[in-house]
């Protein structure tokens, strides 16, 4: 196992370039979950001021 | 009349095909990623001339490919967009312009690291590694062109003719190693012929490519069903998704 980390002796090069590898994707992952949530937010903001004007025109 | 009732149909649907196909998609490359990272971090042998440090193929490659064919996925959405004013091209556009320019800046990261090792030097001002960072500069370019413009059409359209112009870039890119004499090896997996990468390096590869490929198409999908929400969050379908609670 020891071995298996040290990867020859290039362990900070393997491991530098699969770690970075790994934050960018958890990154562009984690930003496409937040765009989903501000988009859903966005959609139930203007359903709820839809329904507000409904209220006033007298709907 | 029947092209805003055609477009807007068409995003309706694209949101529905998306939503569903998105969970299976995921699950397809969460295990393509997994088996990748296996066999080429534990099955695959140690190479004869770079020792284990060759390993950082796994997610250089996949990372190098992914910033050239998201590219192209943007130039075709541009050409689409500039023709026939088609609104989802320019969605699926602006939501990939970001993820390229990641897997860019991660092509250009991991060859640095594996350069280091190999070549003795992080950076060299060869026509594979310059003709890569001119595609981030593309990308970040594209981005900010798409904010500078006040109207959203001005900026999505100027984008795409950068975009279109910009993909002279690609073939430079691909035979940069042929045309110039460069520090970069040349392609080993694109000559069918003679693969001059052994059949057991080659499966892990193949496995990453195709599982980074789904893992953009998958927040590719995501992306460009949140900005169809943002879009058209005063339509009709749109309403009646929210009133039953299902976006």
């Amino acid at each position: 196992m020891k071995e298996f980390f040290a990867m020859g002796g290039y362990a900070f090069y393997v491991w530098m370039s699969f770690g970075l590898t790994f934050i960018v994707m958890a990154t562009i992952a984690i930003n496409s979950m937040l765009q989903r949530k501000r988009a859903v937010a966005l959609v139930k903001r203007k359903a709820q001021l839809n329904k507000n004007s409904d209220v006033v025109a007298g709907k | 009349m029947f092209r805003w009732f055609h477009r807007l149909a068409s995003l309706k649907n694209f949101y529905r095909l998306a939503e569903i196909i998105t969970p299976w998609l995921a699950a397809l490359c969460a295990g393509l990623l997994a088996v990748g990272l296996y066999r080429g971090l534990f099955v695959a042998p140690t190479d004869y001339e770079q020792g284990e440090s060759y390993r950082i193929i796994y997610v250089h490659v996949p990372s190098a490919w992914m910033s050239m064919f998201v590219y192209m996925v943007i130039a075709f959405c541009s050409g689409i967009y500039l023709v026939w004013k088609m609104k989802l091209a320019d969605i699926v556009a602006q939501a990939s312009a970001p993820m390229g320019a990641a897997f860019t800046f991660l092509a250009l990261c991991t060859g640095s690291l594996w350069g280091k090792p190999m070549w003795g030097t992080w950076w060299e001002w060869d026509a594979r590694l310059t003709s890569e960072l001119i595609l981030l500069f593309l990308y970040i370019g594209y981005m900010a062109l798409r904010n500078a413009l006040d109207s959203h059409a001005a900026g999505a359209k100027a984008a795409a003719i950068l975009a279109l112009v910009g993909v002279v870039n690609i073939p430079i890119i691909h035979y940069s190693v042929e045309w110039w004499n460069t520090l970069h090896q040349p392609a080993s997996i694109t000559k069918f012929d003679t693969p001059s990468i052994h059949i057991s390096m080659l499966i892990p590869l193949l496995l990453m490519a195709l599982g980074f490929t789904l893992f953009y198409v998958v927040n590719m999908l995501s992306r460009s069903r949140s900005l169809i929400l943002e879009r058209e969050a005063n339509t009709s379908w749109v309403q009646s998704r929210v009133q039953e609670n299902k976006l």
